[in-house]
């Protein structure tokens, strides 16, 4: 794993509109290697848009993203799928092909990227599934899972290259209690198996205090509040208040946008 | 006043918009066809699919095209006793016009919505920017094999259809207007010079990658749901009919 005195993701005054509407609005968040970061907000207050980021899916208008040191979009179209192969992404709905099989769609990225036999990638393709807990459904077709399985399967194709980041979008949202659990359990083990840096996006908070070193707000285009679990949740301030609460009335009117945090306070995880 | 002038700049600024993007993304298509990896097989998938969805209807629409080609240049020609030539009229304009251009229609009615529709559910589930998480080029691994699909699967079908519209011609002929069987087909072979057939495949190919293309980029740059996904199968067809239209016009003054 990468040690190194560079942190994993440095994000640095990001800025992102579409329409001419400002959804990023000079972000800054640094992920230490090795840490569990849980972004949480409102919906609607550009989580994903955030996370997309983070990946290359899409270009800020401003600002710079760093991936172990090195500026994605300086980089050349050959290296930036190279920095991309150090991550594993886990898309909100799965986002499997539906083209293919469970197997193929595990085997996708290892056909791609390694030189692996076919014997080699059957392998790799069950130990993956077995690491989600949904061993043997390989010639099964997403369409037969149900949601929270088709995201395990999500899971299982993002860490089949053993990436060294792992990025979750929305893992538990619109599941049942009981399978968000057994997703919270996954995220967990995978943690523990594989020791990755993770960003997760969320709205749920049992999810973010169950799998975060430390919970991020992100907050009128800015990570507001960047706290470990103990001290956000006793947090006071209101925006965090009101989300910790499930409390609207708790939130300040904010608009037009609310003071900006002084810089480098919403820095997390920096490496000492 | 100003509102109008606000709208057509908005129009105008939107053509050349979606132009520059057409021109954007077949030249990544381009430079994906020609660098490894190269998709053999998902290429010879899309041939076969494309092939297999639009045989039916090219066959049809060919064998009526020819026969309804035959019974209005009999109505004509008979005129001044010319019905010895039906054979030729049919045979040159199916070859040189009709072939190439109705099917160019019909398969981007058939596989350039299917892909158009394909493609753009891929966007709205995420499976794109799936593909892009997974190091993968979305345009290199979706559009090449399916362009390159078009260029070669339209022109056989264009022979397909060229033959079943001859055929038509001479059911029609032979069997309606009580033409000698001999003789039609003899006229019917009197005047084609190779380059008849040659011009025909050559829009063909052309009208191939136009619609797959645009089949593809539809999809690809679909936006919100499923409603997006409709919005984008629609664009497929209508901008992809305009398209093989106005090509055709201008190819036709190049090969002639």
């Amino acid at each position: 794993m990468n040690r190194s005195a560079e942190p994993a993701i440095r994000l640095a005054g990001l800025t992102k509109a579409f329409d001419r509407k400002g959804v990023l609005e000079g972000l800054d968040l640094t992920v230490a290697a090795g840490e569990s970061v849980v972004v949480v907000g409102k919906s609607g207050t550009g989580k994903s848009v955030l996370l997309k980021h983070v990946i290359g899916l899409l270009k800020p208008d401003a600002g710079t993203v760093e991936i172990a040191g090195e500026d994605f979009w300086k980089a050349g179209r050959v290296r930036r799928d190279r920095i991309r192969r150090k991550f594993g992404m886990s898309f909100q709905e799965g986002a499997l092909f539906d083209s293919m099989t469970v197997g193929e769609n595990i085997a996708f990225p290892l056909a791609r990227h390694t030189d692996k036999g076919p014997r080699e990638i059957r392998e790799r393709v069950a130990e993956c599934l077995e690491l989600v807990r949904l061993p043997g459904i390989e010639a099964k077709r997403p369409s037969e899972l149900s949601g929270g399985m088709r995201r395990r399967v999500g899971f299982a194709r993002a860490i089949a290259l053993a990436p060294e980041i792992l990025l979750f979008d929305e893992p538990t949202t619109g599941l049942d209690p009981i399978t968000t659990d057994v997703i919270m359990r996954v995220i967990e083990e995978l943690g523990n198996k594989l020791n990755p840096t993770t960003v997760t996006i969320t709205h749920d908070l049992k999810v973010a205090f169950a799998i975060a070193d430390r919970v991020a707000l992100l907050h009128g285009g800015k990570i507001a509040l960047a706290l470990p679990p103990e001290e956000f949740a006793k947090s006071e301030d209101p925006h965090a208040a009101a989300f910790v609460r499930g409390d609207s009335a708790l939130e300040p009117e904010d608009t037009p946008a609310p003071p900006s945090p002084p810089r480098g306070s919403a820095t997390i995880g920096a490496v000492p | 006043m100003i509102r109008l002038f606000e709208a057509v700049g908005r129009g105008v600024l939107g053509v050349f918009d979606a132009l520059g993007r057409f021109f954007v993304l077949a030249g990544q298509t381009i430079s994906g066809a020609v660098r490894p990896p190269f998709a053999i097989r998902a290429t010879a998938l899309q041939v076969a699919r494309v092939g297999a969805d639009s045989v039916p209807v090219v066959v049809l629409t060919a064998l009526f095209t020819g026969g309804v080609l035959a019974l209005q240049t009999f109505k004509g020609f008979s005129r001044f006793h010319a019905e010895g030539y039906i054979g030729s009229v049919v045979a040159l304009s199916m070859l040189r016009e009709l072939g190439p251009v109705l099917t160019g229609l019909m398969v981007t009615g058939r596989a350039g919505s299917a892909m158009a529709a394909e493609l753009g559910s891929m966007r709205v589930t995420e499976q794109i920017d799936a593909l892009v998480a997974l190091a993968t080029d979305p345009v290199q691994y979706l559009f090449v094999p399916r362009v390159l699909a078009g260029i070669v699967v339209v022109p056989m079908l264009v022979v397909l259809a060229d033959v079943t519209g001859i055929l038509g011609g001479y059911l029609v002929a032979v069997a309606y207007l009580g033409a000698n069987p001999v003789v039609y087909v003899e006229n019917t072979f009197q005047f084609l010079d190779l380059e008849d057939l040659t011009s025909g495949l050559i829009k063909a190919a052309a009208f191939g990658g136009l619609l797959s293309l645009i089949g593809c980029q539809t999809g690809f740059d679909t936006r919100g749901g499923a409603e997006g996904v409709g919005k984008s199968t629609t664009a497929a067809v209508v901008f992809g009919s305009l398209a093989i239209l106005v090509a055709d016009f201008f190819l036709t003054k190049v090969l002639f």
